[in-house]
């Protein structure tokens, strides 16, 4: 392998791993907020020790997310130095931004929250959650912006004497009609997968319960979080479905070869376009011996564009485009060729068409299992005792995050070969776009990157067991019998005797 | 004066906040080793003591440094190419390091068991020590230039970064830290641990003079670009003999104060010593500097206005923090382990 390859592995495995965490913390933090602010609100006691059982798991996956989240803004740098010169001028400013109005509010106010219980008044603090799970959210929107920049270049110009890109309009770019769709999709999946998660442990603790006599508990403490959660898994499942599809009619317009490799078309149809469920034959990249064997007549077209006999380009004919696009450009402009003949213009095929189906099917059953166990929860103050139902729960809990994850390899691997990928759109952005090939380092070699990657992975992988012994560890701890309200406005905690208390919370 | 000198400024600035704010948390991290004493259980709670000195704020200064990076991104594209591809394999320790850190600060608790807390406190150890050490080899090598071709790559390789002046500020920015840590300790604890901790300043506060003086004059005299930084040197010496004094008459505040002015001063001498360079190259023609490495001038006017609107309110919100939880800890105010043990002791059914 050549340092090329060897980066966007690494790249990927680290991104990929980074993202396992994230959704749940964005989709989380809210859900403790909210759970935080039942508790001000009513002052019943069950929310506050939901808060402080969902508190716990929010803050180990909140680290893991922290730790693997540095390296990203760093990675740039190391492996894609010459990306980072290019772009640097427009991709830089996001990420910026980002810091400077998220994490830091983030990170010092959820130190505020975690420490803070027997400090700061009950309104003060329960602000600290909410600034936290705003920010959580801010800083997605911040980072999305830029990648949705590489995908669909905007408010740039190309300049010839330095051969790079630079902006012009910050206004666009932060509201490139890819970011606002990308957006509301990855924040309704965090949504989905923080909602699994919740209703799927509160499950679980909610049959268990029920089969060893203590339905009050589980009546009382448990089936308010089932249903939060489920509840919350409806609106974001419905979220991911609306918005998802908003995303596939702009891919179609912006990037048509991620389109055409999504539903392994290789020869431009005549009328609408089919959805293939499941295809045989060899993937790899070669459109000779594809066989599409279940096949929804229309629906490609459908997604795509609204009607169901659009023809859809395939994936040859995109080929003849791009080459002849950007051989003319190029020409026309005196820059330096950039592409040759064995330059292919479109992704993976194999990856993108399973990675597609994945996303997909792993979500819509996620919000499928919420809408049952609501149906089955019907009835108010209902509980159940089935065993199904919560090793369901559990099993469920893992959907979402796989779903997440293939969502994300089919974007960013269906953007191949380009880093930044070409706006066919004639909207001034000409020249703005960079083969991956060509953002990678020049100055470091195989051996270094082999070296780092072998570091990170190795890492990640004895942290990610620490980090799933924990979670379950906790999960299974339950939430505790009684929490007291440590907040200074209760009178109970005002010092008789004029000592100190130990703190409520120390690491 | 031009934007680009602007956020040459800026970025020094949020470098100065970093090394401030988490030079006293790599302190105490690396003092979790030196300074704990009696026995077993007392050792553990002065070990806790001293990591819930610096708990809720520890994770707020450490944005200060990816807000570096992503405003050298954002302002310096061509820099932030080249220091980071440059010097990969020290940044990737760095990473390794920082990693570490953070997840034992947020995991070492949750587990009550004695072996688990133990690798906790290795990587915390381990995850302030090398950091401390890496910062300020990287620093010496700004300040003294690096090997860099037309094309503003770096081709010194690793080893070209291990100069004895490069090493040497290797060690400057570790005995800083140690001492910036335990004037820390000393300000924000009570009983033995206060008592240790000032003592441990007295001694190591010493050294530092004897090293970062040292290395500020050589920096000064063999490579910095502009005589005027002479003033930065002069202000990290009086920092430093004020740091000495102060730690002898245990004056905390004042120490911890005088510790401060020495890193800022520091930081002021790297970045004065390389201006108007972002990055000295050995040969004059082939250095990044503050006009052929920074962004466009709209690009750089956007994030000028972010950075004046955002950047005092952070300062704002961050000093509140410090405000909420100025309270002096002892190893009295530290609870008992609320940590579970992997294997559930009692069955709940």
């Amino acid at each position: 392998m050549d340092a090329l390859d060897l980066a966007r592995w690494q790249f990927g495995i680290t991104t990929v791993y980074h993202f396992i965490f994230v959704p749940l913390t964005i989709g989380l933090s809210p859900l403790v907020a909210i759970m935080q602010t039942a508790w001000y609100r009513t002052g019943n006691e069950r929310w506050l020790r939901l808060t402080k059982f969902f508190g716990k798991l929010l803050l180990i996956n909140f680290a893991i997310g922290v730790a693997t989240g540095i390296v990203q803004e760093f990675q740039f740098g190391m492996n894609w130095s010459e990306y980072s010169r290019f772009v640097g001028d427009v991709f830089g400013a996001p990420l910026a931004m980002e810091a400077l109005a998220a994490f830091f509010v983030e990170s010092t106010f959820l130190g505020l929250w975690i420490f803070g219980w027997d400090k700061l008044p009950r309104k003060i603090h329960l602000a600290c959650i909410w600034a936290v799970a705003i920010a959580t959210n801010l800083s997605a929107f911040f980072i999305l912006a830029a990648n949705s920049w590489m995908q669909h270049p905007v408010g740039a110009i190309f300049n010839m004497e330095t051969g790079r890109a630079e902006m012009v309009d910050i206004g666009a770019v932060l509201t490139n009609p890819t970011v606002l769709a990308a957006f509301p999709h990855t924040i309704a999946a965090a949504f989905l997968t923080a909602g699994t998660f919740v209703a799927g442990i509160a499950a679980w603790w909610m049959v268990r319960l029920v089969r060893s006599g203590d339905e009050a508990t589980a009546c009382d403490v448990y089936r308010p979080a089932v249903v939060l959660g489920l509840v919350t898994m409806l609106v974001s499942g419905a979220g991911v479905a609306v918005t998802g599809d908003w995303q596939a009619k702009l891919m179609f317009e912006q990037q048509p070869a991620k389109m055409a490799a999504a539903e392994g078309l290789c020869e431009s149809t005549e009328g609408g376009a089919a959805f293939s469920i499941l295809t045989v034959g060899d993937l790899n990249n070669d459109c000779a011996g594809v066989r599409h064997l279940i096949e929804i007549p229309g629906l490609t077209s459908f997604l795509a564009t609204g009607t169901f006999d659009a023809p859809i380009r395939g994936v040859e004919e995109l080929q003849g485009e791009y080459t002849e696009w950007i051989t003319t450009w190029e020409a026309e402009n005196g820059v330096e060729p950039t592409i040759d003949e064995s330059t292919q213009f479109y992704p993976n095929l194999f990856v993108t068409y399973w990675s597609f189906r994945l996303m997909i099917g792993l979500g819509a059953g996620s919000a499928a299992l919420a809408l049952a166990a609501l149906w089955l929860l019907r009835r108010k103050g209902s509980v159940t005792g089935k065993v199904w139902f919560g090793r369901l729960g559990i099993a469920a809990i893992a959907t979402p995050f796989l779903a997440s994850a293939f969502g994300w390899i089919f974007t960013e691997m269906g953007r191949q070969p380009w880093v930044v990928a070409p706006n066919p759109d004639p909207s001034g952005v000409d020249g703005v776009w960079l083969l991956t090939a060509r953002g990678v380092s020049e100055v470091v070699s195989p051996g270094m990157v082999w070296f780092s990657m072998i570091g990170f992975t190795a890492l990640y992988g004895v942290l990610a067991v620490a980090w799933f012994r924990l979670m379950k560890r906790y999960a299974v701890e339950g939430v505790a019998d009684t929490e007291k309200d440590p907040s200074p406005d209760n009178p109970d905690n005002r010092p008789t005797d004029g000592t100190d208390r130990p703190l409520s919370f120390a690491y | 004066m031009e934007l680009s000198t602007v956020w040459f400024l800026l970025i020094a600035v949020l470098w100065t906040g970093y090394l401030v704010l988490e030079g006293f948390d790599f302190g105490v991290g690396m003092l979790l080793a030196i300074l704990p004493r009696g026995d077993k259980a007392r050792r553990e709670k002065e070990r806790r003591l001293m990591i819930n000195t610096i708990g809720p704020v520890w994770d707020g200064n450490e944005v200060w440094l990816l807000t570096a990076g992503g405003a050298t991104f954002a302002a310096f594209p061509e820099w932030y190419a080249t220091l980071f591809s440059g010097f990969y394999l020290p940044l990737f320790l760095i990473l390794v390091a920082l990693i570490v850190r953070v997840v034992a600060f947020e995991w070492r608790g949750k587990i009550n068991d004695d072996r688990w807390r133990a690798w906790a406190d290795r990587a915390l150890v381990f995850g302030s020590f090398l950091p401390s050490l890496l910062w300020g080899v990287a620093f010496a090598n700004l300040v003294r230039g690096v090997e860099l071709d037309a094309d503003h790559q770096y081709v010194g390789g690793f080893f070209a970064l291990l100069s004895p002046f490069a090493l040497l500020g290797g060690l400057v920015t570790l005995s800083i830290f140690l001492t910036h840590g335990a004037a820390f300790l000393a300000m924000k604890t009570d009983g033995d641990m206060r008592e240790r901790a000032a003592s441990f300043a007295a001694r190591s506060s010493v050294v530092t003079l004897v090293l970062a003086g040292g290395w500020a004059v050589w920096a000064q005299l063999a490579y910095s670009r502009n005589v005027w930084t002479w003033g930065a040197v002069l202000v990290a010496a009086a920092a430093l003999v004020l740091l000495v004094a102060a730690t002898r008459t245990r004056r905390e505040g004042l120490a911890f104060g005088a510790s401060a002015v020495a890193i800022v001063a520091a930081v002021v001498l790297i970045f004065g010593a390389m201006f108007p360079a972002v990055m000295p190259a050995f040969d004059p023609a082939n250095s990044l500097t503050v006009d052929n490495a920074s962004s466009t001038d709209y690009t750089l006017t956007v994030m000028t206005w972010v950075a004046v609107i955002l950047t005092p309110i952070v300062l704002l919100y961050q000093g509140w923090t410090y405000w909420v939880f100025r309270k002096r800890l002892t190893v009295e105010h530290i609870p008992d382990h609320i940590g579970l043990t992997f294997e559930r002791v009692v069955a709940r059914d």
